[in-house]
């Protein structure tokens, strides 16, 4: 399969979101997914930040690739140094929503260290290469993963709400019940998968 | 691009990214955490100070010599270092919650190293906190009273003097050493009497694990320079006629050796009735025998009530033997006087303090009249 057929920035944007779900088509991210969807509330706080710092390090990301690494012919170095833009854009998103809005802050900035670790992250940048995005297409794949992560979050944090109340087997309460929850979640969004190709 | 020059490129790429970036962190530290000078106005302008923003507010006021207590340092793990806050400084962190009260919460009451000075703020502080001074003492001398615990003996600097309340307490600093990488503060009582007014004396026992205690323990010598926060604490004696029931376990010993000295010096030792109880496992647990057995001698109305747990062969032990809250309950029962009212003290673990309010209480004593300071 070649890129060529999503160029229509809407389509790449929903099938990121949907189809090729980063959570539930590519299984990243999965430490905090099945951590923190224990609460709704920081569900919440955790997908607004991912999303976010997806957005931004996505675009980042992409500048460094094609400004610095390709032209020095040093694109091995990507692993190293996407972590890095990662780790200094989170430093810096915390300081600066730290100044501008407290009320964010609260929300968010508890979450922000824990996102430097997480993998979605830096797979989103990983697949922006792998997948020749443009600038564009980066930061709308960005920002289409990022909601894409936050939708899957809620939607397990609301089923486990469930399932907390369910009569589950005593072994499979707690993480147990939660992965099963993930493969049938996957299996929905998977069905989608045939509509759009990302890859 | 031959092999030299790879060799070259790809870690100047990294470092030159990382520099760019870590540039544009300053550069954003710098715009972003400028908050100015902030003013902090002390209950109800009583005491105003300008201060750099940006910082928490547990260092802004530390730096203007007002010294909140704070046992951690500022990490947000002792939950000491509470003032109320009237100005609005945004809502309470995940951080302090687990340290506030109800109570607390609905007063505004926060944890001063949490609150970070981003705009002038109102805070309200205990007045006696303004008393409150910071020494860099000099070690005078150590003596092992029992197995496990120091007596330190500390000299503050030359022309300083400390206001104290005996039964109150100073914070003890130790520097980094071994894995521990920061500096660390513990509280502890004085069991110098106020009259010293150029030292301070520490009881300290060795805790298994603990940081301060091991070091002064292991590697604190005479002659060293400590730095000392202090006084703080409530803990004192009632300006009352009414039996005073004292209960202490270990180091618990401290803030009673210091209260009994004062009382003597002032000369009102003789104006009630004392009865002080000291619970230890065996005779190596007891110190100062002979100095109190000696105030027991000649004070008809100090009474001196040392009890052993567990007392060895060895020990020769012909006094009360028993759990502490035993041979309390026992003399509240049959020898203290039932007529005259009773106010309790109390320093030692929460364990044995909680059992020794349970006693008091079951012996009919007001709960209210009970002080205590419990080991944290």
């Amino acid at each position: 399969m070649n890129a060529a057929p999503v160029l229509n920035p809407f389509a790449l944007f929903f099938a990121s979101i949907f189809t090729s779900n980063i959570l539930l088509a590519n299984f990243l991210g999965m430490c905090s997914f099945i951590s923190i969807s224990k609460d709704m509330k920081s569900s919440n706080g955790l997908g607004m930040a991912v999303t976010v710092v997806l957005t931004v390090t996505t675009a980042l990301n992409w500048v460094i690739l094609n400004y610095v690494l390709i032209p020095l012919n040093v694109q091995y170095l990507r692993y190293i140094v996407f972590i890095i833009s990662i780790a200094a854009v989170v430093q810096m998103l915390e300081m600066i929503i730290d100044r501008v809005s407290q009320a964010l802050y609260m929300s968010l900035g508890i979450f922000l260290p824990l996102i430097t670790v997480n993998c979605a992250i830096l797979g989103v940048s990983l697949f922006m290469e792998i997948r020749n995005y443009t600038f564009l297409q980066s930061v709308i794949y960005g920002l289409g993963s990022g909601l894409g992560w936050w939708l899957a979050i809620m939607l397990l944090s609301a089923i486990r709400k469930k399932t907390e109340k369910a009569p589950v087997p005593a072994g499979l309460k707690g993480p147990g019940i939660t992965v099963i929850t993930i493969g049938f979640m996957a299996m929905a969004f998977i069905g989608f998968s045939g509509m759009l190709a990302v890859q | 691009m031959t092999f030299d020059m790879l060799f070259f490129v790809a870690p100047a790429a990294i470092g030159g990214i990382s520099a760019g970036l870590a540039a544009l962190i300053s550069i954003t530290d710098k715009i972003v955490n400028n908050y100015g000078d902030i003013t902090i106005d002390i209950n109800n302008g009583k005491k105003e100070l300008v201060v750099k923003g940006g910082q928490p507010m547990l260092f802004g006021l530390a730096g203007e010599g007002i010294f909140v207590p704070s046992a951690c340092g500022g990490r947000g793990s002792c939950g000491a270092c509470k003032v109320k806050v009237k100005s609005d400084v945004g809502p309470v962190m995940p951080t302090e919650v687990p340290y506030l009260t109800k109570e607390e919460l609905a007063d505004d009451i926060r944890l001063s190293c949490q609150i970070k000075l981003k705009q002038d703020v109102d805070i309200e502080i205990p007045e006696e906190l303004f008393n409150v001074q910071e020494f860099q003492a000099t070690i005078e001398r150590i003596r092992d009273v029992t197995h496990d615990i120091k007596e330190v003996y500390c000299k503050l600097p030359e022309g300083m003097e400390i206001t104290f309340t005996s039964g109150q307490y100073g914070q003890f600093e130790v520097p980094p050493y071994d894995k521990v990488k920061e500096k660390t503060m513990r509280a502890y009582s004085m069991s110098s009497p106020p009259s010293d007014k150029n030292h301070l004396e520490f009881l300290i026992r060795l805790v298994p694990g603990g940081i301060v205690t091991s070091y002064v323990h292991q590697y604190l010598q005479e002659g060293q320079k400590v730095r000392l926060v202090g006084p703080f604490g409530d803990f004192f004696v009632r300006d009352t006629d009414a039996q005073m029931i004292c209960v202490a376990g270990g180091s618990g010993m401290a803030p009673f050796k210091s209260i009994f000295q004062d009382m003597l010096d002032r000369g009102t030792f003789d104006d009630r009735d004392i009865w002080y109880f000291f619970g230890a496992r065996t005779k190596k647990d007891v110190y100062y025998l002979d100095w109190l057995y000696k105030l027991d001698e000649e004070h008809e109305r100090f009474h001196f009530v040392p009890a052993l747990s567990e007392p060895q062969p060895e020990d020769n032990w012909d006094g009360p033997t028993g759990l502490i809250t035993e041979v309390l309950d026992s003399y509240l029962k049959n020898t203290i006087s039932q007529e005259t009212p009773k106010e309790g003290y109390l320093c030692g673990s929460p364990g044995m303090l909680d059992a020794c309010i349970k006693v008091m209480g079951d012996n009919d004593m007001e709960t209210e009249k009970i002080y205590f300071d419990k080991f944290a």
